[in-house]
């Protein structure tokens, strides 16, 4: 599961960023950003308009993010 | 060298919101110099400071970054100066980390970057004060320890929070830290120092910003509170600053007509008068505007809601092409493009910045509505539509609605073809503070004198160079008639006539869209010059709407309005594009596809309004 489809409200592990194409400037600022393996997100909020942008919380850090962008994001605990 | 008589030289540097600016006004006042570094627009802040001890120091004001591995402009001039690689930035001897004790999970990360430097360095650990709050206790002496630097505790929201920071500048400077060793993780270590240093948090307990946030971002009731901040925010921008302008303008009208009584008719006292004067004034009345304007913006900025709209709005402009960032700088140039164009600096991505510059002029600036009020007074009939709709008010929200639309158009069509890569929104949600009055005041001060004295002065230039366009040469003596119609803008707008005339525009409209273009509100004042009134200012709509009435067809006013929504009708905001674009390219390129829009529309109404009888 991959923290695009992460519902509103729940929080789940990261295992995992994954970079799409050879060099991703976007996973590697994810990775600055705290999005790194053990660290629990939780969807805050989604955005008015098709649910996107989503808002999600690291620790007390919240970023707003596409769901382009979150599905670099690879959460522990399911397929 | 005597240390106490060299200079220091020290940069503060630490992530987006980590409070650094309000603790570089704390350190340093009001003895700032803020300019641009060289051949970016990224603002350089740089300040002096006297320590307890009698030190001098210069300070600079690092751009916030997140990263040594830089995504913007921004951060790469950060990246620049902390390696001592900017072409025109020393390397500092003392870089001051700044980083938010509530969000070090985030900034420690970045302080251990700054610290693979090996420069001589200090950490500031700001909201202490909030951090002690939630209940956290951080072991400051263990944490200095760890990391080989001096670790001080500020509140810079608070006067005298800053106190320790001034003490540590006058300890001698500390030993470079050692570096992590080879291929160490710097999360790991991040976790490792926390456990270790920091009692985590109480995060069970729903903090401010997640009640906030609940209202805030929700999906239906967040847009309507987005719609009633900016509703309340348009109507200060118009109302409360309504009386100020009057009383200037009738401050310059006074200031005109006494320095023209003090001087005998000549050349110098229609330059001073009617050049300097009026041009400076121009400019001056709407600084009340412009101010109340920023002064929201300041305040929203530094309250955590911004991002907020931001992240409402992304869906709308990725629709244009453009992401949520866009949206301030767009909102600002409802009142003017000035400060809306200067406002998009805050835009990263620089195709998304270029972006919203170059569609900046086409939101309905405040200049455009005496012109509008004019020609809809002049020529729409006070008929209610559907019982409850004025037929005027409508075509007023037609005029703006119309010019939104475009931009969206015209940025969805600018941004075709490029978005080969992906530009992300990834946008950090800091928390809501109140904002303190004095980050707003240094921010407005600043704010306002980079408008007065940069765009002031350009503004007063051009208006200069209009008014002698629009007096030379002079008419012969005992000549009846307008002068304007014997100088140069007066023949200029007589050639310009066959080019307009199929879109309905007659020689009287050509000449006043010259001096018009000083802003646009100008070419009202111009036509009442035309049509040799010799009345100025508010008198001249009065006197104007039944002679243009009873001389222009139906389907030329509209032809007019369709003109006005478009037409870069202002050299200031033209002259604001090739500051802050650093290219006559794209301000050349921005007038070309303004006119054209506006010869288009123009010329579509026109012959439109005449198929339907308005001819």
């Amino acid at each position: 599961m991959y923290l695009n489809t992460l519902p509103r409200g729940e929080t789940a592990i990261i295992d995992r960023v994954e970079p799409q194409g050879v060099s991703d400037p976007i996973m590697k600022r994810l990775v600055e950003l705290g999005f790194v393996s053990g660290e629990p997100v939780q969807v805050i909020a989604i955005g008015p308009m098709g649910g996107n942008p989503i808002a999600v919380r690291i620790g007390s850090t919240r970023f707003a993010l596409r769901r382009e962008e979150a599905a670099r994001v690879h959460l522990r605990g399911a397929s | 060298m005597d240390a106490s008589v060299t200079t220091l030289y020290a940069a503060l540097v630490g992530n987006p919101n980590c409070g650094k600016t309000a603790l570089f006004n704390q350190l340093t006042g009001s003895r700032q110099k803020v300019a641009n570094y060289a051949g970016v627009t990224v603002e350089r802040k740089e300040g002096r400071l006297v320590t307890p001890g009698g030190h001098p120091v210069r300070l600079l004001d690092l751009p916030g970054a997140y990263s040594l591995q830089a995504t913007s402009p921004d951060e790469d001039v950060t990246r620049a100066v902390c390696l001592g690689e900017h072409s025109s930035e020393p390397r500092p001897q003392l870089l001051i980390c700044v980083a938010d004790a509530t969000n070090l999970r985030l900034h420690l990360r970045f302080v251990l970057e700054i610290r693979q430097l090996g420069v001589p360095m200090i950490l500031v650990l700001n909201m202490m004060d909030e951090a002690e709050r939630r209940g956290m206790t951080i072991d400051i002496k263990g944490l200095a320890h760890e990391l080989g630097v001096p670790v001080i505790p500020a509140i810079s929201v608070r006067t005298g929070g800053a106190a320790r920071v001034l003490e540590a500048l006058d300890a001698p400077l500390p030993a470079p830290p050692p570096p992590l060793p080879e291929g160490a993780d710097a999360h790991v270590e991040v976790r490792r120092i926390l456990a270790a240093f920091v009692s985590s948090e109480d995060l069970r307990e729903a903090t401010l910003a997640d009640r906030l946030d609940h209202w805030f971002l929700h999906p239906v009731i967040g847009p309507l509170i987005l719609l009633i901040v900016l509703f309340v925010m348009f109507q200060t921008v118009f109302s409360w600053a309504q009386p100020i302008m009057d009383s200037l303008e009738s401050g310059v009208a006074h200031l005109g007509v006494l320095v023209g009584s003090l001087l005998p008719d000549s050349m110098l006292r229609s330059l001073l008068v009617d050049g300097v004067i009026a041009g400076a004034g121009t400019v001056i009345v709407y600084l009340p505007q412009i101010l109340i304007l920023f002064l929201w913006i300041l305040a929203l900025e530094e309250s955590g809601y911004l991002p907020r709209a931001a992240f409402l709005l992304d869906r709308i402009m990725a629709a244009a092409g453009l992401s949520g960032r866009s949206f301030i700088p767009l909102l600002s140039s409802f009142a003017c493009a000035i400060p809306g164009i200067m406002a998009a600096r805050t835009i990263q991505n620089p195709r998304d910045r270029l972006v919203t510059i170059l569609v900046a002029p086409l939101m309905t600036c405040s200049a455009r509505l005496p012109v509008y009020t004019l020609l809809i007074g002049a020529f729409i009939p006070q008929r209610t539509v559907l019982g409850v709709l004025g037929l005027q008010g409508l075509v007023l929200f037609g005029l703006y609605a119309v010019a939104i639309l475009s931009g969206l158009i015209v940025a969805r069509v600018m941004t075709r073809g490029t978005a080969s890569a992906e530009h992300p929104l990834l946008l950090e949600l800091p928390a809501y503070r109140v904002p303190s009055l004095r980050n707003l005041a240094m921010g407005l001060w600043q704010r306002a004198t980079i408008f007065l004295s940069r765009v002031g002065t350009i503004i007063v230039t051009l208006n200069v160079l209009l008014w002698a366009l629009s007096s030379f040469p002079a008419p012969p003596a005992g000549t009846t008639g307008a002068a304007i119609d014997w100088s140069l803008a007066g023949r200029i707008g007589h050639w310009m006539q066959p080019v307009f005339a199929p879109i309905g525009f007659n020689w009287q409209i050509c000449v006043s869209l010259i001096p018009g273009l000083a802003a646009r509100e100008v070419a009202v004042s111009a036509l009442a010059t035309v049509y040799a009134l010799g009345a100025t200012g508010d008198d001249a709509a009065g006197q104007l709407t039944p002679l243009l009435s009873a001389q222009w067809s139906l389907a030329t006013a509209l032809s007019l309005l369709a003109w006005y929504v478009y037409a870069p009708q202002c050299l200031s905001t033209l002259a604001v594009i090739r500051r802050e674009t650093n290219s006559w390219k794209f301000v050349a390129g921005t007038a070309t596809y303004l006119f054209a829009l506006a010869y288009g529309a123009a010329f579509v109404t026109y012959h439109v309004a005449r198929l339907l009888g308005g001819g």
